[in-house]
């Protein structure tokens, strides 16, 4: 358990271009009727997709392949569901560049070992329109130097110290590392009044 | 020491140790599980050999997949009976305890949490889902969780989180007639944004909050997350108390009175640190209906819809993808809109004060010819209330379907749903796209007695006009 670090991500990317999207655009709750992850991908933006006709990035061939996605501002808001990263996980991406992530997205991107980093807006832009213009080039995210590197040059990322040392480490997928904490957690139980049910 | 909010409380006193990474080791004092995001986490637990470590403190009940026109077994959908029969199975190996479709107990998470007096002051709670938020209407720390931390707290009973900032939300003066909590926390949200709440936990005060009952707090906590905080809460007063008396899992007599006294002691101190503070004036504020494809989308219903020239260059995107999606156009008045489906209920708005404003104004008349209409008690003690009240009968006459209880429409992961583009009233959370289950179905949000009007007339009418 841990996971492997996550030091660096590198290939293509796609822009998905739009504020607030939330997860159940992501994957929809009927999607959730699962007791398992599996065979997720497929369905990642289904009703997104099938409404633009084939217009939607996702579906777009010049960015087949792609394993960072490149999306706007509060993106995976809503619903907690760990189906919205499990599912664009096994759609291929492996990473996400943003202005900002809703919490629980974010969270659940970094127990992944998923890095979901920021731009300000306007370097966000300019990505975004590199990307478009030259959707094959190789994108580099390097999480140790904070860089994402284009062919719009290389762009400071924002990503919280906590994260980031998590997904360096490989110490992203947290049961390990709270264990390490052994007796301690019962002690903290003891000194919650509730917890003994206000016996004493 | 010090003044402290009673975030900062909670925080310090469920700290096990501050992490290599930054974060806390947060105790969880209260685990709270369902049918759609803990199967998984069961599952990675097996494969790395841990067992359940404090089965004690998590409990189960099925919300999301139960059918609301029969809860009898089998379920009719099969992969909704795998789902509950993984849970059954899950939470009997585990020695947790499950609420169950037999228990009398069953309903939505955040319904039976509170009335089975589960849910209480200090507390951390922590669930598989963002409406968690709904138990801080106690004074707990509750919020939503992913699946690999549904695992982590059965592992461990801990998770790794960072301490929010503090945003102190005071709701000002007395709410008009004809208003409830659920417009208050639609204007808060129109007002800080759907993410203005992100890194925050939200503390709502001010002598509007304060005269709510924990009913109506629980409204204005559970949609906390639509603001982007993961935590919003109340602090605990005599009223919270008062509700939290005799409930069958409260602490019960001498061991009441002292749970009185450590609750009382985590409410925030007078001159208490906030990272930010907003006020708000609780009489100026009307009933409030959404329009768009997120909760900040939302406008008094006297109002028009805004068009593109009148809001700021970031919302034009976000406003034009909106009203291509609803098919309402830019400055018309809400009022008027035509619905085809009526939805009373959710974590949001299922409880009984909820079922009792509905009915107020389902009295007034018989539902509209061609309007759909649900109405889905939170939970079983729900139900068995408002039966003993007379609601259904109340409702049954005015022509609305009454059902079973659980999450229903407010997400459709059961059979009840939109079809095609209807346009729904609904008491619910969320009008993202497709959020009732059909692809290109549209949701208008708003309280529960907005929601029965709208049935009654066949469109979004202002509630203070018929009661």
């Amino acid at each position: 358990m841990g996971g492997e670090p996550v030091r660096r991500v590198s290939g293509c990317g796609c822009v998905l271009r739009g504020d607030d999207i939330d997860t159940d655009r992501i994957i929809p709750a009927r999607y959730l009727r699962a007791i398992t992850f599996d065979g997720l991908g497929e369905f990642a933006f289904i009703d997104d997709r099938k409404q633009a006709k084939g217009n939607h990035p996702l579906d777009d061939d010049r960015f087949r392949g792609a394993s960072i996605l490149i999306v706007g501002r509060n993106f995976g808001c809503g619903s907690s569901r760990e189906h919205a990263p499990q599912a664009l996980a096994r759609a291929g991406f492996r990473a996400f560049v943003g202005e900002s992530f809703a919490e629980i997205f974010f969270g659940n991107c970094v127990a992944l070992g998923l890095p979901a980093v920021t731009l300000p807006r306007a370097e966000l832009v300019r990505l975004m329109e590199s990307v478009e213009l030259d959707p094959r080039q190789e994108l580099v995210l390097d999480l140790a130097r904070g860089t994402l590197a284009s062919r719009a040059g290389t762009q400071s990322v924002t990503l919280p110290d906590g994260a980031r040392r998590q997904l360096l480490e490989g110490s992203y997928d947290a049961t390990a590392v709270l264990l390490e904490a052994g007796d301690a957690i019962e002690a903290t139980a003891e000194r919650l009044p509730y917890v003994g049910g206000f016996a004493r | 020491m010090a003044p402290r909010s009673l975030l900062d409380k909670v925080w310090d006193a469920h700290t096990v140790r501050e992490l290599p990474s930054g974060q806390t080791q947060l105790f969880i004092g209260l685990h709270l599980i369902h049918e759609v995001t803990s199967p998984q986490a069961f599952a990675a637990l097996r494969e790395s050999g841990l067992r359940v470590r404090h089965p004690h403190l998590t409990f189960a009940t099925v919300d999301h997949i139960i059918p609301t026109d029969s809860q009898s077994r089998p379920l009719s959908d099969p992969m909704a009976e795998a789902m509950l029969v993984e849970l059954e199975r899950n939470t009997e190996k585990s020695g947790i305890r499950f609420f169950g479709p037999q228990s009398g107990h069953q309903g939505i998470v955040h319904v039976i949490g509170p009335e089975l007096g589960l849910t209480q002051p200090g507390m951390t709670i922590a669930c598989g889902d963002s409406h968690t938020s709904t138990h801080g209407a106690f004074g707990a720390v509750a919020f939503g969780i992913g699946t690999s931390q549904v695992r982590d707290v059965l592992a461990t009973q801990c998770l790794a989180v960072a301490r929010p900032k503090v945003r102190r939300i005071e709701v000002t003066g007395k709410l008009a007639g004809g208003v409830y909590a659920k417009d208050v926390i639609l204007t808060v949200i129109r007002r800080l944004g759907v993410k203005g709440g992100i890194g925050y936990a939200y503390e709502y005060a001010g002598a509007a909050i304060e005269a709510m009952t924990l009913e109506e707090r629980m409204t204005v906590c559970n949609m906390s997350i639509e603001g982007g905080a993961r935590v919003g809460y109340v602090n605990p007063d005599d009223a919270t108390f008062a509700y939290l008396r005799g409930r069958e899992l409260a602490p019960r007599g001498a061991a009441f009175e002292r749970a009185v006294a450590w609750w009382r002691s985590m409410a925030s101190d007078r001159g208490a640190a906030y990272a930010d503070r907003v006020s708000y004036d609780g009489a100026g504020i009307g009933p409030t209906v959404t329009f768009g494809i997120n909760p900040g989308q939302a406008l008094g219903v006297d109002e028009r819809i805004p068009r593109l020239s009148e809001v700021a260059d970031e919302e034009r995107p976000a406003l034009a993808e909106a009203l291509a999606f609803m098919g309402l156009r830019a400055g018309d008045p809400i009022a008027g809109a035509k619905i085809d489906v009526a939805f009373i209920g959710s974590c949001t708005n299922g409880r009984i004060s909820d079922l009792r404003e509905a009915a107020r104004v389902a009295r007034r008349g018989k539902v509209a010819p061609g309007v759909r209409t649900f109405v889905v008690p939170g939970s079983q003690a729900v139900q068995r209330q408002a039966e003993a009240e007379g609601l259904p009968e109340i409702f049954r006459s005015a022509g609305f379907d009454w059902r079973e209880p659980g999450c229903s429409m407010c997400l459709a992961m059961n059979p009840d749903r939109l079809v095609g583009r209807e346009l729904c009233a609904s008491s619910s959370n969320r009008n993202f796209k497709g959020r009732q289950g059909s692809p290109t179905g549209r949701t208008l949000l708003m309280s529960p007695a907005m929601v029965a009007a709208a049935a009654i007339h066949g469109r979004v009418v202002d509630v203070r006009e018929v009661l």
